[in-house]
């Protein structure tokens, strides 16, 4: 799949939902499946501290290819953790540079969550694209 | 509850259009008051008033329009004035809001007169904006922060207090009202035995102002600061009252228009007050509108909305402690408007976002007052604070909402 495959699979997935509860209630599922964050990586460096809730992010290359390791103190950010990593983990730097995360606006969580401020979800998105942005200058 | 016969929350939900809406297709219910207050007809008018009919600058009067805005914007200080039970409206400056207010009071008082081995003694429950700007100026003058402890309950330690108050004591700035916890601070008490060892008395008041009848001369202190969008007026518009005598040594903090007597490249004399502390041109239509706020909560009657809001905060606290796995963060014997509290198991922001699923608007994290959530020991908080308009169904719909929240995460 490609990264735009993977993306549109994840707005696929989630407008199958009609109900608000079941969305947040598959969110949270991801939450508590989102693979453990290495301690080593859990460093203030990777920390993102955002008002309502923290978020940490390490990134690295393997074979061409960003993978990527993240946690939050929220589920629900956990949850959307899970999903950016559904799109961006496993992705090419050049993939992840060109591919804005317009699932979160279409998967209809409500403005709360695409206003990432607070939970520092944004600024996790640009963290990850930054850190392709790095990696494309270091393939070059 | 005879008061609540006497308040018809009816009536009064009618006047506050906002309130008919709805979120994520179910009814609003708006507990954010703490941070900012919705706004009746009456203040949305006024400013469609002003701009509509008398606009133009103030004290500039060459036309009948900026006298007529003259009128109407010194009116809304005049109001002020009373509201607080000031001495003399002069000493009524308008400003951003407190946090302007308490930079003002910093800068300027504190330039003026702190200086290294003073100290500046502040509460455990101050919001940031009662904290940094005292630090800052601790920093350009050499004065030391001094905080006085609370206890489990939020609320402060009166031997504590007195033991940190001595006559390196030059200044008292502590909250009226918590806004993380709700507790009420006695400020009268601590005023007179601040005012024992010579010390200046500034009240944050931006909790306490839309909550009960604030009366400065009472009080007995010598700032008090508040923010017009907490008590039901527009945002960016607040008011520093000052105890005339201390104003007038003040040197003013901002330069530019309005604040000047004369002026020419190798002398500036100053305007008196309030003028001096309001260079450039004043947010007039805001202030203007507060006035209309203020005139309105006044004339509901500042003694039955604390009557009604107390009844309802103890009903909610009454609620909420009958859900297992929840945990009041504040307990003090003595609080206005605010319920903050813990989910066991849960993040505060996870409640918070399932909360507004269903129209319930809260707000979560630490509520600028990092330093009560590390006394607490919790990453964060939610808080419910209530208004007069809130009702019981509403505290009825918070607890129905914590259920679901509970529910999802169980």
């Amino acid at each position: 799949m490609t990264i735009a495959e993977r993306q549109q699979a994840v707005i696929d997935e989630f407008n199958a939902i009609a109900d608000w509860e079941e969305r947040y209630r598959r969110i949270i599922e991801y939450g508590r499946t989102l693979p453990a964050m290495e301690d080593a990586h859990k460093t203030d460096k990777n920390k993102v501290k955002g008002c309502q809730s923290t978020v940490w992010l390490h990134a690295a290359m393997k074979e061409g290819r960003m993978a990527l390791q993240g946690d939050s103190d929220a589920m629900i950010v956990r949850g959307l953790i899970a999903l950016l990593f559904k799109v961006y983990d496993g992705a090419t730097p050049i993939e992840a540079t060109a591919t804005p995360p317009d699932f979160i606006n279409e998967i209809g969580l409500g403005r709360n969550l695409s206003q990432t401020r607070a939970n520092g979800l944004a600024a996790m998105v640009k963290q990850i694209k930054l850190y392709a942005a790095v990696f494309q200058a270091m393939q070059r | 509850m005879p008061q609540l016969q006497t308040f018809d929350v009816a009536s009064i939900r009618a006047e506050f259009p906002i309130l008919a809406r709805e979120v994520h297709g179910r009814p609003l219910v708006y507990l954010d008051n703490a941070a900012s207050a919705q706004k009746p007809r009456v203040v949305i008018d006024t400013l469609r008033d002003v701009y509509e009919r008398e606009y133009s600058n103030v004290h500039r009067a060459a036309h009948e329009l900026s006298a007529a805005t003259t009128e109407r914007f010194e009116a809304a200080r005049r109001t002020v004035q009373r509201f607080l039970n000031a001495p003399e409206d002069r000493e009524c400056i308008f400003v951003r809001g407190t946090t302007e207010a308490i930079n003002l009071v910093s800068n300027s008082w504190g330039r003026a007169n702190l200086k290294p081995g003073d100290e500046i003694l502040i509460t455990a429950m101050e919001h940031h904006s009662n904290i940094v700007p005292w630090q800052m100026i601790c920093q350009q003058t050499g004065a030391k922060l001094v905080v006085a402890p609370m206890d489990q309950t939020g609320t402060l330690l009166m031997p504590e207090f007195e033991k940190r108050l001595s006559p390196r004591t030059k200044l008292l700035a502590c909250v009226h009202v918590s806004n993380a916890l709700g507790t009420i601070n006695p400020i009268a008490e601590m005023a007179r035995r601040a005012k024992a060892v010579g010390a200046v008395v500034l009240v944050d008041g931006a909790q306490a102002v839309p909550h009960s009848r604030i009366d400065v001369q009472a009080l007995g202190v010598d700032f008090y600061a508040f923010s017009g969008h907490k008590v039901y007026g527009p945002s960016g518009i607040g008011v520093l009252w000052g105890r005339a005598e201390l104003l007038e040594a003040m040197p003013p903090w901002q330069g530019g228009g309005e604040m000047i007597k004369s002026v020419s490249f190798e002398k500036t004399t100053y305007a008196g007050l309030p003028h001096r502390f309001e260079a450039g041109t004043p947010n007039i239509a805001d202030s203007i509108a507060l006035g209309a706020a203020l005139e309105y909560v006044s004339k509901l009657g500042l003694d039955a909305i604390e009557a009604y809001e107390h009844e309802l905060l103890q009903y909610a606290t009454a609620q909420v402690a009958q859900i297992k796995g929840l945990r009041v963060i504040g307990t003090s014997p003595r609080k206005a408007g605010v319920l903050g509290f813990v989910l066991d198991g849960i993040h505060a922001a996870d409640a918070g976002m399932i909360l507004d699923q269903q129209g319930i608007a809260v707000r979560v994290g630490q509520h600028c007052a990092e330093p009560v959530m590390d006394f607490f020991k919790v990453q964060a908080t939610i808080r419910a604070s209530f208004a007069f308009y809130n009702t019981r169904a509403e505290v009825d719909a918070l607890v129905a909402g914590i259920r679901k929240v509970q529910e999802l995460f169980s």
